[in-house]
């Protein structure tokens, strides 16, 4: 343990572990302490964010139910998709009546963001190669988050495997216990339960729209997915409705170059006031 | 039938984006308009499928329980609450508002 941990500094070449190593023979530094986080206290982390998600499973279980599908099929999904806006996204299209193929393209689309969040943890983690077939199916938000906030490799690949192993277990477990007991309860509508679904895409949305061009795009995508609503078949407006994202960064790369231009020219004219009317039309 | 096609699909989907992550060298996909895309497209399906498991029903925009329902989403979101508290709070109101004949 303590020979892995010595070793550790070389990973993190942008971190504080390699700038500080010369001092390591000194009184520790806070970067330091902070690399030396305990395992007990990443596994801490770990829980917590495994237990919390992973209940909400039952969240799922209710809703697939709900909208149609059987216990064997709602635990499928929860076992072989596991990536929860996916999942929620297919049951919502299919209870809509969307086709498979329809439903199962905009699940997929929601799952693109893995690919990212796995480019940035084959790094951190770096794992062997007859490994990351099976690490895959754990790369999600959540592993993704707890294993980034990690200061050192070893913690990194305890927070992943907690994270990933505490969340597939109760995410499945929930799953199978929201699946059956809704079937015991029979109307699930009346239980307020179908409203789940949209509250947990919002609560997964919200702590994305950090800019303008996050609040935007969300904007014209909901403008697309209602508008298309009545006139085109179950699913399709929401694949309609991802074309806000390339859309938003088309208009916003138009509008920044634009700006780039006008700040060439007021450098060259020194006396033009820095707030032009230009600059509202921006995209702010 | 089709509810097994969609699932496999999506699981096979799902799991080989999952897997190319991990598998392609670091850079592959890192140009910027790549990642800023990848980035947003979340923002765009959440907020249209937002919109329309609240605001839809079949292929009629309506105004129902759920509306009520999400707006106290948003409100404890805005409180900070937990993830868990958020669709509670969700289930709860559009439940009571249903219950009063909303």
């Amino acid at each position: 343990m303590a020979a892995e941990q010595s070793a550790l500094p070389e990973i993190r070449p942008e971190g504080g572990a390699a700038a500080s190593s010369p001092v390591s023979g000194a009184e520790p530094t806070p970067a330091l302490l902070d690399d030396r986080k305990p395992d007990s206290a990443v596994v801490r982390d770990a829980l917590g964010v495994g237990v919390a998600v992973g209940l909400s499973g039952f969240a799922f279980g209710v809703t697939s139910a709900g909208s149609g599908l059987t216990l064997l099929q709602t635990c499928a999904l929860s076992l072989l998709v596991f990536t929860g806006a996916s999942q929620f996204a297919l049951v919502g299209a299919l209870a809509a009546g969307g086709n498979p193929f329809t439903a199962a393209a905009g699940a997929f689309f929601l799952g693109v963001r893995n690919a990212f969040y796995g480019l940035r943890l084959s790094q951190l983690l770096a794992l062997p190669r007859a490994v990351r077939p099976f690490a895959a199916q754990w790369v999600i938000d959540e592993t993704t988050a707890v294993t980034l906030a990690q200061p050192t490799r070893r913690a990194a690949r305890i927070g992943f495997t907690v994270t990933g192993l505490t969340l597939y277990v109760l995410w499945n477990l929930t799953t199978l216990a929201g699946a059956a007991g809704a079937e015991a309860i029979g109307d699930t509508d009346a239980w307020g339960l179908d409203a789940a679904s949209p509250a947990v895409f919002l609560a997964l949305l919200a702590p994305m729209l950090t800019t303008a061009t996050e609040r935007i795009t969300a904007g014209v995508a909901v403008l697309l997915a209602l508008g298309f609503l009545p006139v085109l078949p179950a699913g399709a407006p929401v694949l309609m409705a991802a074309l806000a994202a390339p859309l938003v960064l088309f208009l916003k790369g138009r509008a920044d170059a634009a700006k780039g231009r006008e700040n060439t020219m007021k450098g060259r004219a020194e006396s033009v006031p820095a707030d032009g009317n230009s600059a509202k039309g921006a995209g702010r | 039938m089709n509810v097994w096609i969609a699932i496999a699909a999506t699981a096979l989907g799902c799991y080989l984006v999952k897997l190319l992550g991990l598998l392609v060298p670091a850079g592959a996909l890192e140009r910027p308009l790549v990642r800023r895309l990848a980035a947003l497209l979340p923002v765009a399906l959440l907020a249209a499928l937002t919109a329309q498991q609240t605001f839809s029903s079949g292929q009629h925009l309506v105004l129902d329980a759920r509306g009520a329902g999400l707006a106290a989403a948003a409100v404890a979101l805005m409180l900070r609450a937990p993830f868990l508290v958020i669709v509670a709070a969700a289930v709860l109101v559009t439940a009571a508002v249903r219950a009063m004949g909303g």
